[in-house]
């Protein structure tokens, strides 16, 4: 590697340099939001309001491994130091994500739907027993 | 790798000079962008000679059904269907895909940007290679017992997940690896495209200076990076339904089939506009160049295409009207569907204003780029029946949506190659291309086109289905009219690729004996043009620089009428 | 080897080095895969009640440890840049070794969970629960492997002080793994 003098030189001119922080705290930060996490839905398990002991799972389970995926994005991969089309791209992917979620999730979540159904959904699914108590694997309506 | 070629570095912005590098390094093992360019080209062309062939055995067989194909024998029903599913799939992911989005990205993106190569060459050789293995799999998949993979382009499970469906137990998985091989080769392409793009354009080279062509190509890039992850992760899932015995898009055992469907066309439609794009601009290029004239509007092209880009995510479950999707969100696609038109119109109509007015050559190229705005308008046009949910539940899977994507395809992956090659083929070769059999080419291809996919949308306002080896086996679909029109179509299929040969027979006279090409054959203004033809390695002694945008053609007050991007004033 | 780097690579238009802008790249075409797999999985998880029942044979443990390693192997990697960033090669080599340990001692704890999991009948074809769980988990995991051999190369390169900027974009790679699996945890092991 002869241009490896040169190579140095590239990396420092254009781009933000990044500016290092106190790494130790940010991951003390993260082991306690990890033993929340862990330990919230625990706690919620013992609690006997089910809407109640289901916010506190939510929150603790998804609402903080969002709060932990920003730490790292921000303290770790430092995206505040690179040009600001990146957080976009990173959000407009995510983005695209929800879409194919809504886009899909009419169709995939059902067990029935026009001109079919997915017998192996429907033993699982309270409401089309409902209708169909008989437990017969519909198609003939 | 013992002969590596020696770079000698001089000063800052000079490329460096070589010993005379093997063969098999100049030519196989070469980093080179203008190589593994025309590695893909080449790879793009012979795919398409493959798919070509195929087209050709079942369009006989669909004109005359049961009787013996030259060249191939009887047609089974099992052949047929190998047939049409890998003719569909080569013409989309080994045929438009390498020549369209990786043979002309790699050849102009340096050239245009006015840099000496790739970001990332061996990345980019790696891209390759992958793609070539792809090729090979998809190939070794016609020979294991089974024989090819029969379940459409498509792969819509359970007939694709289940190899007691399909009867192609190797062929199906070997099917999918090939596939997805070919979208690694592509991620790896489109990460080198995008970044060479976004950092290594020529001093002086602002973005809106940047050559139409570049942005389509890297636009379409970005846009197949963002579809194509959940299909990755879907073939995953599909093939361990085959291999494994999950039940992923198995409705009996708690799976679902309409979620591959979702998935699929998730990529499958934004993947539509990723190789529409790549033609789109280089239309672009060819007709300012031929009618003199400077781009009518280029920040308005350019937002249209993203524009494009954002909106094709949201339409696809337009390909899935009578799968039974939800009512309520077969009309939200509906309308996303008809909107998405709007852009694709728009440019159009731009490509018209340009050469308004201009002074117009017709040569081969500029032939080529004006019968891609005819053509490809009449498979937008009957696109906006199909995009209606009401009338596409009688559209749907008839021949009439076979040609309507003909009619946007064939304009795209066919003229507009053909366009792009006719152009930058001096430039490739330092050659020129014979005037006189191009044009001979041309009319034979184009008339034929229109010969074989018109008949087909009669046939299928008619209610002729796809997918049907012997129309003969359904009364209704068996009266002379329509035995008539799918003759019809068969005889202008063969005249098509017998015109081929003209081509064929053009190009190899012409690398012989051609007229010597000299830097700027056509008096234009981008920085390819500056380069030797061929450019050498390096592409430039020293590298340009830019002064001005790719269009400005017929400026008042000079004494030529263009303006190369690269000269100061 | 003396294969030069064009002066393409050597340009940065767009004010990013060109490592670290396709680095992002990838992150961004990665999202979408991983993304494709996990909305596949909250569709159906949020329409089988069974999803729940199985998940509960998970090992919540295993995974909160698992987490705690790559957490702390991120922890590691950021401390390479560090170094990396003030010259210091050898450092850089010496942390990026120990993130590569967090990376296989998570391989060594997931083949032992599978493992147990596969021995007490739960296997990929047992339900759709469980094909989610092997597929997903499994997928990332594969990424985690080709980290650690990435990150041997380019720590074996940074000893030499040499290429010491790609200290920095296997880290950003690392990091990026590492956040897959704070989604994929609770969607595997907690979500009962
Ligand atoms: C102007 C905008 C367009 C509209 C509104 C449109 C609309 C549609 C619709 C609704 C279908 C589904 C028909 C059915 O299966 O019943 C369809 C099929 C198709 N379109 Fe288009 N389209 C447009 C442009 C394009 C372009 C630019 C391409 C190709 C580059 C294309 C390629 C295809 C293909 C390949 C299919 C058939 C897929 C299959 O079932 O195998 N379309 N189009
Ligand atoms: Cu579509």
């Amino acid at each position: 590697m002869s241009d490896h003098a040169e190579n140095a030189g590239n990396e420092t001119h254009g781009g933000h340099e990044t500016h290092h922080g106190d790494y130790v705290r940010v991951w003390k930060v993260l082991l306690v939001l990890l033993v929340v996490s862990v330990v919230g839905p625990i706690v919620a398990s013992a609690i006997e309001h089910r809407p109640t002991a289901l916010a506190v799972t939510l929150s603790t389970a998804f609402g903080i491994a969002v709060v932990k995926a920003y730490m790292v994005v921000k303290n770790f991969m430092h995206i505040q130091f690179t040009q600001r089309f990146v957080p976009y791209l990173v959000v407009t992917m995510l983005v695209f994500m929800f879409l194919l979620f809504a886009g899909a999730a009419p169709d995939v979540m059902k067990s029935e739907g026009r001109n079919w159904v997915k017998p192996g959904w429907i033993a699982e699914n309270a409401d089309y027993r409902a209708h169909h108590p008989d437990g017969s694997a519909g198609g003939a309506h | 790798m013992a002969t590596r070629p020696v770079e000698i570095r001089e000063g800052h912005d000079t490329p460096g000079h070589h010993e005379e590098p093997s063969f098999f390094v100049k030519y196989l093992w070469s980093t080179d962008h203008k190589v593994i360019a025309m590695q893909y080209l080449f790879t793009g062309m012979f795919m398409a000679l493959v798919g070509g062939f195929f087209s050709y055995v079942f369009r006989m067989q669909l004109a005359w059904p049961g009787e013996s194909v030259p060249l191939w024998g009887l047609v089974t029903p099992a052949a047929y269907n190998m047939l049409i599913t890998n003719h569909g799939a080569i013409m989309i992911f080994w045929v438009a895909m390498p020549v369209l989005i990786a043979a002309f990205g790699n050849y102009l993106i340096p050239l245009m940007l006015g840099c000496d190569d790739m970001v990332f060459p061996k990345l980019n050789r790696l891209s390759y290679q992958i793609f070539l293995l792809s090729v090979v799999v998809l190939f070794s998949s016609f020979f294991v017992t089974g024989g090819g993979f029969g379940g459409a382009w498509t792969m819509y499970p359970p007939l694709s997940g289940e190899a007691a469906y399909n009867n192609t137990p190797a062929g199906q998985t070997i099917f999918i690896v090939a596939v997805a091989l070919e979208f690694v080769a592509f991620l790896l392409g489109g990460i080198n495209f995008v970044t060479t793009a976004m950092n290594s354009r020529a001093p002086g080279m602002k973005l809106y200076d940047i050559p139409m062509v570049v942005w389509m190509i890297v636009i379409a890039s970005i846009m197949f990076m963002a579809s194509v992850g959940p299909l990755v992760a879907g073939a995953v899932m599909l093939i361990f339904d085959q291999t494994l015995n999950t039940a992923f898009f198995d409705p009996t055992r708690g799976g679902d089939p309409i979620l591959w469907q979702h998935l699929f066309w998730f990529f499958g439609h934004p993947e539509v506009y990723v190789v529409l794009l790549p033609a789109v601009g280089i239309v672009a290029e060819v007709i300012t160049v031929f009618a003199r004239k400077k781009l009518f509007a280029y920040k308005t092209v350019l937002y249209t295409a993203i524009a494009t880009g954002v909106l094709s995510f949201t339409v696809w479950a337009h390909h899935q009207f009578i799968a039974g999707i939800d009512p309520r969100m077969a009309n939200i696609f509906t309308v996303t569907t008809l909107l998405i038109s709007i852009p694709i119109a728009e440019m159009m109509f731009v490509y018209i204003a340009t050469l308004y007015g201009g002074s117009i050559t017709f040569s081969t190229p500029m032939l080529w780029a004006l019968s891609f705005i005819a053509t490809f308008l009449v498979g937008g046009v009957t696109g906006i029946f199909l995009g209606a949910s009401g009338s596409d539940i009688y559209l749907h899977d008839t021949y009439f949506v076979l040609a309507h994507f003909h009619y946007t395809f064939y304009p795209i992956a066919i003229i507009g190659t053909f366009a792009g090659f006719t152009f930058w083929f001096p430039k490739m070769f330092g050659r020129h291309l014979n005037e006189t059999l191009g044009k001979i080419h041309f009319w034979l291809t184009i008339i034929a086109f229109n010969g074989i996919f018109l008949p087909l949308f009669v046939t299928g306002v008619l209610g002729d289905n796809r997918r049907i080896p012997n129309h003969q086996v359904y009364p209704e679909l068996d009266n002379p009219l329509m035995n008539g029109l799918r003759e019809v179509a068969t005889v202008f299929l063969v005249v098509m690729l017998l015109a081929q040969f003209v081509f064929f027979y053009n190009v190899v006279v012409s690398l012989v004996r051609g007229k010597k090409a000299e830097k700027n054959p056509w008096k234009s203004n981008t920085l390819e043009w500056t380069a030797d033809s061929p450019p050498p390695h390096g592409n430039w002694k020293e590298l340009p620089t830019v002064y001005r945008g790719p269009y400005e053609y017929g400026v008042p007050g000079r004494s030529e009428d263009y303006w190369p991007q690269n000269v100061p004033n | 080897m003396s294969s030069a780097r064009p002066i393409a690579t050597t340009r940065s238009a767009s004010g990013m080095p060109t490592g670290r802008l396709a680095v992002w790249w990838v992150i961004a075409s990665e999202i979408v895969i991983f993304g494709g797999i996990l909305t596949s999985y909250v569709m159906y998880r949020l329409a089988h009640d069974s999803f729940a029942e199985q998940a509960a044979h998970t090992n919540t443990w295993i995974g909160a440890f698992n987490t705690f390693v790559l957490l702390t192997s991120s922890l590691m990697a950021v401390q390479a840049h560090k170094a990396a960033d003030s010259g210091d090669g050898a450092k850089a080599a010496r942390f990026l070794h120990y993130t590569c340990l967090g990376g296989i001692l998570f391989i060594l704890v997931k083949s032992f969970e599978w493992a147990s999991e596969i021995g007490r009948g739960y296997t990929i074809s047992s339900s759709p629960f469980w094909s989610f769980y092997y597929t997903a988990a499994g997928l990332h995991a594969l990424h985690v492997i080709a980290g650690v051999v990435i990150m041997f190369i380019v720590a074996a390169a940074a000893k030499q002080y040499r290429d010491l900027h790609r200290v920095e974009l296997i880290g950003v790679y690392w990091h990026f793994v590492d956040v897959v699996w704070i989604f994929l945890f609770p969607l595997l092991y907690i979500a009962k």
